[in-house]
């Protein structure tokens, strides 16, 4: 092909100034601002150094959303992949699968501000006696018991309750990888291992699952990357009040809330720090994957 | 008899099955089935009451429809995450395929280390962005006007989108590229004519991905738009209506099924190269 010197440039030049406009300047720039801030309230900010990230590590409110984020991080990413493994085997033995699987997806084209109202009204809450008209205190009320405030209830209730709505989103997410993954595994395999004996569960826990575990490390580090950077259903569903707080949404309250320009960008320089080294075992074990195939 | 021994040792399994998928589709179904209900109905009882008298049509209306897209501007809200989200499509696509295609099969110096940081950007969270763009878009003033964002769209979409187009587009057949250099073909007649046509398949995902991906969300419409109510999308809208009418379910379900109407519709009628786009997108960041 003949090929001018400049000719690629033309082709990749366009991408390269707008990723460069806005991935590459600001992430230097921010990390930049995350060491200057405003230390005495009043003025303009002036370098303090490490003070911001002294101040996450010791603040309480900050505190509280590191403690979310990683009870996020460790729920939402156990149940996300545990379902969508569990639907990714159990649907591949019916065959209404595909039906199914589309109801489970669902939740993955619809946007998580919408997840967000369907769920809250999941959690609506009336005062004893009135009726429920949110599905989960219609149901407690029905067996007897008294109406809960769902997303009120601090701090294991309301955050499990939020939780619970990111992992309706996301088993689909797993399902389909996990799925596909496992319709790659020769039939066989699983026949040979029938025939010498091997019950379901032995053939799911000696044969299924080391096979799926590349996938499975793959889809575990995809959610806690996802999830580290989770905003969406905190920001509409309680905005952080009640103890609910993450990482992100914090970082939202210090840029339009208090304007505190440095103590946002430390926050976002530590979630980059939380998210390098998750991605970095995620694109080696992507590559290795790759390269089995 | 052995088939029917079969299903029924086989019952506690699809038990198991249905009532998950019951659990998953509750919630949608309880908001679809608000949304048409009177706001007296739905303060005074459960959705669920409908299935007592299911096809008393009296109760079903589309009157919240009507109040949440003419009076609490839903409509507009829509018309704006589509002026949004088709150029915030188009844009990135197309400057990731000519991307894409020039990483591939054009020879550069530093072109193995341009595409590594390309993809090393997956990393970035767009936290890490938003002060010093939102500084420089209000001296440019580009803050609250559609070209900012499909700008800011443009941005953050192309490190997935070369990336999986450059899976696609490297593993087209060289003697293709060879055929068409012994011919004369210019990269530009190469790319429009040879590599695009070929790559339907893997854009079709790609767009599909990044049209969702645009029209839900919510994190970067509020940073560039947050201030201008006339631009806002739907996602945004659907927010504060969370907020100003927290209380008034009929009119926020039927806000949020009107948010939802167009990514479903896409889903149910493109299923096929959307689940093809996560698979292969498994590891945006």
């Amino acid at each position: 092909m003949r090929t001018g010197r400049l000719q690629p440039w033309l082709f990749i030049g366009p991408a390269l100034l707008l990723l460069s406009f806005f991935l590459v300047y600001p992430s230097i720039h921010t990390t930049a601002l995350s060491f200057f801030g405003r230390p005495y309230s009043a003025g303009a900010e002036g370098f303090i150094g490490v003070e911001n990230y002294r101040h996450f590590f010791t603040d309480r409110s900050m505190l509280t959303a590191f403690r979310n984020n990683a009870l996020w991080v460790v729920i939402f990413t156990t149940f996300t992949v545990c379902f969508g493994l569990i639907f990714a085997t159990l649907l591949d033995r019916v065959r209404y699968e595909k039906i199914i699987k589309a109801i489970v997806f669902i939740p993955m084209a619809i946007s998580m501000v919408g997840a967000s109202v369907i769920w809250k009204f999941v959690y609506a809450f009336r005062p004893a006696g009135a009726n429920q008209v949110g599905l989960l205190n219609a149901i407690v009320v029905f067996f007897g018991g008294e109406p809960v405030g769902w997303l009120i209830e601090r701090p294991w209730i309301n955050n499990l309750c939020l939780i619970i709505v990111g992992i309706w989103i996301w088993t689909g997410f797993c399902m389909v990888i996990l799925s596909a993954a496992y319709k790659n595994i020769p039939r066989t395999l699983m026949e040979a291992a029938r025939i010498d004996g091997a019950s379901e569960w032995q053939v799911f826990w000696k044969v299924i699952l080391p096979i799926l575990k590349p996938t499975l490390a793959v889809v575990t580090t995809t959610m806690i990357v996802f999830v580290l950077k989770i905003f969406d259903i905190v920001y509409v569903m309680t905005n952080g009040n009640f103890s609910t707080e993450v990482i992100a949404n914090r970082m939202y309250k210090e840029m339009f809330s208090f304007h505190r320009y440095g103590r946002a960008s430390t926050i976002a320089v530590i979630l980059l720090l939380l998210i390098i080294p998750v991605m970095l075992f995620n694109i080696r074990r992507f590559r290795e994957q790759e390269a089995v195939r | 008899m052995a088939g029917l021994m079969r299903t029924l040792s086989r019952g506690p399994l699809h038990v198991v099955i249905i009532i998950l998928a019951l659990a998953w589709m509750l919630p949608t179904a309880g908001l679809l089935i608000t949304s048409f209900r009177t706001p007296q109905d739905v303060a005074h009882s459960g959705w669920w009451t409908v299935f007592e008298h299911p096809f008393n049509f009296t109760r079903y209306s589309l009157e919240n429809y009507r109040a949440v897209i003419e009076k609490s501007g839903m409509g507009q809200a829509f018309l704006n995450s589509l002026k949004i989200t088709i150029p915030g499509t188009i844009i990135p696509v197309m400057l990731a395929a000519f991307a894409a295609y020039a990483f591939a099969w054009m020879k550069f110096p530093c072109r193995k280390i341009l595409f590594l940081i390309v993809v090393a950007l997956l990393v970035v969270p767009l936290q890490m962005t938003f002060i010093p763009i939102l500084t420089i878009f209000k001296q440019l003033r580009l803050g609250g006007t559609l070209p900012g964002i499909w700008l800011a769209h443009t941005g953050y979409g192309l490190p997935l989108t070369v990336y999986l187009l450059h899976n696609f587009i490297a593993g087209l057949p060289s003697e293709l590229f060879d055929s068409a250099s012994i011919d004369g073909a210019s990269p530009l007649q190469v790319f429009f004519r040879l590599v695009l046509p070929l790559s339907v398949p893997a854009i079709a995902s790609v767009v599909i991905f990044q049209f969702l991906w645009v029209w839900n969300d919510l994190l970067v419409a509020l940073m560039y738009l947050g201030g201008t109510p006339d631009v806002a999308p739907v996602t945004l809208k659907v927010a504060n209506l969370v907020g100003s009418r927290g209380q008034d379910w009929e009119l926020l379900t039927a806000a949020a099924f009107v948010s939802m109407a167009l990514p479903l519709i896409v889903f149910f009628s493109l299923q096929r190269y959307f689940v093809k786009g996560i698979l292969a997108g498994s590891v945006k960041g």
